[in-house]
């Protein structure tokens, strides 16, 4: 029993002196690295990330200039402003869906339906507003509350019954395949209004100039002034901030990106009101998931489904919606694509759709395991994905080798993943 | 010493458990005081945990009475006993890796302010908490994941002193903790009976139960099996109690004999 003579005095040397205990009301502790200020702490910072496998979108930012350069060389259009201005049309019926499945990768789940369910959502449309010449507005909400409620449904299945999603939404996937079919009946296809409410979606552009930099200046000047006066509340409540030159320089470079894209839009038609719309929802998503109370809990289920329910937190209602908001973007960008090929056919939600959507979001760097991930990497993604389809058309590439690169790239990214999850447990940061 | 109070922020009389053909717990008593730290101790089996979880609301008592100061109190789910006032920090830390320890701290009770988190208040509050608590984390906007075992027990405790309890329950908080890391969740046990509250402690430790704790309560095979000072008793009455290393021959004999000169 020699355990016991350590500590038989009282319990006295188990107890820290005093005076370390007051060293203890540091904010900050001196072990952590703390960053140093200026360049020279970006640039050892930044090494000390990509250690630490904190790669963020570093990868693919690489990636996207990459394309750009490799398809600029091959073909001297794929820069144009019209290029370029359709790329950032295509890519958002693909980037609204994978907006919807990062909700749900976040809680490391899978809903395989979104393809089908994005082929009902524009089957509905036509059929109510062309067959039944319904208000096109009504025809479009119903389509997107149809959207959830299917969602809603996989999401009943998985949460309340308890059957695997992954087998929920693919028979999602079978089920509301078939029920578009059937909506669309005999003939196969419905064309819609070119200037209806869905038409104009994508065919859409403010062709005034003051539009695309009046957005980009918004935006600049909206993220400079949210981070100022953030960091100004958490200097009063004297907490760490971050450093105003730290501000700037993230401003600077949004603006010099923003400027880029609006001087490039009006080359060419002007802003395309399908990219709004796009940035609108990654802007509301963006801030439903870091700033609320319901993202934070769609985090901590991606975190510990345990640590969560003790928190009191009601799993199953949070997954439920989850599924309904991933069906909700499905159904919206269903009337995105319903709208580039101005019709509802058949084809619509099938083929590489689904795989480009979960590839979008993965490859913007959202984690398949749950938990980790934003909106924002739908855009990123969805980028790189639309840029390879658009060059390798534009170099009259067939789509069977269009396939293959793309399941390159998205095992290269799957693979980014899985080396970076390595790396980052070894650094403690997974 | 710390002043104790006369009316036992919680007591067990007579708490019985059954769990189909097994009984867990036979006519358990247990008294806890505010500003008291009691070691509950046994071996495996010997219904430690199973007790912990009565009080926490996971298992409904089947006999007996829990008083909550002084009045009798039905704890029927885990709700009930958060109600009361008590915290229980089980073993699994039940943390979220992947969030940073504010957002944990905060987890299932964020600060709004107009329906938004309001990360301001809650990382000045969680600094706040940290300090009086004399916690050492490197910073409270790092993940979970990269904290140390004795880091994330602390975090977890100190997620359980957010609602203010009186009573919090330990479950086996420095079973995989190192030595200076055991020392700092002991420090911080001692700190919550010099704020006032009551601790319930387990652990199979002797030295720690010896260092931090005033009361030890000893369980063997569902029974109360003694209450000792830790101060006046040594570890090896103690341990004999949880072995049952006292019930042997001799003291059979002896108590044979005492019942027989009545």
């Amino acid at each position: 029993m020699s355990i016991d003579k350590s500590s038989t005095p009282g319990g006295g040397p188990v107890v820290e002196n005093p005076e370390a205990a007051h060293d203890a009301v540091t904010v900050v502790d001196p072990r952590l690295l703390v960053r140093e200020r200026g360049f020279a702490g970006y640039v050892s910072e930044f090494k000390r990330k990509l250690h630490a496998g904190d790669l963020g979108s570093i990868p693919v930012v690489i990636g996207l200039i990459l394309i750009c350069v490799i398809f600029q060389g091959l073909n001297s259009n794929f820069l144009s402003a019209q290029n370029l201005s359709n790329i950032a049309v295509t890519m958002v019926a693909t980037g609204m869906m994978a907006v919807g499945i990062i909700f749900v990768l976040l809680l490391g789940e899978i809903d395989l339906s979104v393809g089908s369910v994005s082929g009902v959502s524009g089957a509905i449309v036509a059929v109510l507003s062309v067959t039944h010449g319904m208000n096109e507005w009504l025809a479009v909400l119903v389509a997107i509350v149809s959207g959830a409620a299917m969602g809603a449904l996989h999401g009943f299945f998985f949460a309340r019954v308890g059957a695997p999603a992954f087998a929920v939404t693919l028979a999602g996937l079978l089920f509301w395949l078939g029920f578009m079919l059937q909506l669309l009946g005999d003939q196969g296809t419905i064309n819609l209004d070119g200037d209806g409410v869905v038409g104009r979606l994508t065919t859409y552009y403010f062709s005034d100039v003051a539009a695309a930099y009046g957005l980009a200046a918004l935006a600049v000047v909206g993220f400079f002034l949210s981070s100022f006066l953030d960091n100004r509340r958490r200097e009063a409540a004297g907490i760490p901030s971050r450093p105003l030159v730290d501000t700037v320089l993230r401003t600077v470079l949004l603006a010099v990106v923003a400027f880029a894209a609006a001087i490039m839009f009006n080359q060419y038609k002007g802003l395309p009101l399908a990219l709004v719309l796009f940035l609108v929802v990654l802007v509301v998503t963006d801030f439903v998931l870091r700033r609320t109370a319901y993202g934070r809990k769609i985090f901590a289920l991606g975190g510990s489904v345990e640590a969560s329910r003790r928190a009191g937190i009601n799993v199953t209602a949070i997954r439920i919606s989850v599924f309904a908001i991933a069906g909700t973007f499905a159904a919206v960008g269903g009337l995105f694509w319903a709208s580039k090929i101005a019709a509802a056919n058949q084809s619509a939600g099938a083929g590489d759709l689904l795989m480009n959507v979960i590839a979008a979001a993965v490859i913007g760097g959202t984690s398949l395991f749950g938990g980790r991930g934003r909106t924002w990497n739908a855009l990123l993604g969805v980028m790189v994905i639309v840029s390879i389809q658009y060059g390798l058309a534009l170099e009259g590439i067939a789509t069977p080798i269009q396939y293959m690169i793309t399941g390159g790239v998205l095992l290269a990214t799957v693979v980014i993943d899985s080396v970076t999850r390595k790396t980052q447990k070894t650094a403690g940061r997974a | 010493m710390v002043h104790v109070s006369a009316t036992p922020v919680l007591a067990l009389r007579g708490v019985s458990k059954r769990f189909g053909a097994v009984q867990a717990l036979t006519d358990v008593e247990l008294e806890v005081h505010a500003g008291e730290v009691v070691a509950l101790v046994g071996d495996n089996g010997a219904g430690k945990s199973t007790l912990v979880k009565t009080i926490a609301g996971v298992h409904p008592i089947d006999d007996g009475v829990i008083e909550w100061e002084g009045s009798t109190v039905r704890i029927n789910r885990p709700h009930d006993a958060q109600n009361l006032g008590i915290a229980t920090v089980y073993q699994d830390l039940a943390l979220c890796d992947n969030i940073d320890v504010v957002g944990n701290l905060y987890l299932g009770r964020e600060i709004r302010k107009r329906g938004v988190l309001n990360e301001v208040e809650m990382e000045r509050r969680a600094l706040e908490l940290l300090t009086t608590l004399s916690i050492r984390i490197p910073s409270v906007r790092i993940p979970i994941a990269s904290l140390s075992g004795g880091q994330r027990q602390t975090v977890a405790i100190a997620r359980s002193m957010l609602g203010e309890p009186k009573l919090v329950i330990l479950d086996e908080p420095t079973a995989a903790l190192g030595v200076e890391q055991t020392a700092q969740v002991l420090d911080l046990v001692e700190r919550l009976r010099e704020r006032g509250h009551a601790v319930i402690l387990i652990s199979h430790n002797m030295a720690d139960v010896k260092a931090v704790a005033d009361k030890v309560a000893v369980l063997r095979l569902g029974r109360n099996n003694g209450v000792f000072d830790v101060k006046t008793t040594s570890q090896e009455e103690i341990i004999s109690a949880i072995t049952g290393a006292t019930d042997n021959a001799v003291t059979r004999r002896a108590a044979r004999n005492g019942e027989a000169q009545k």
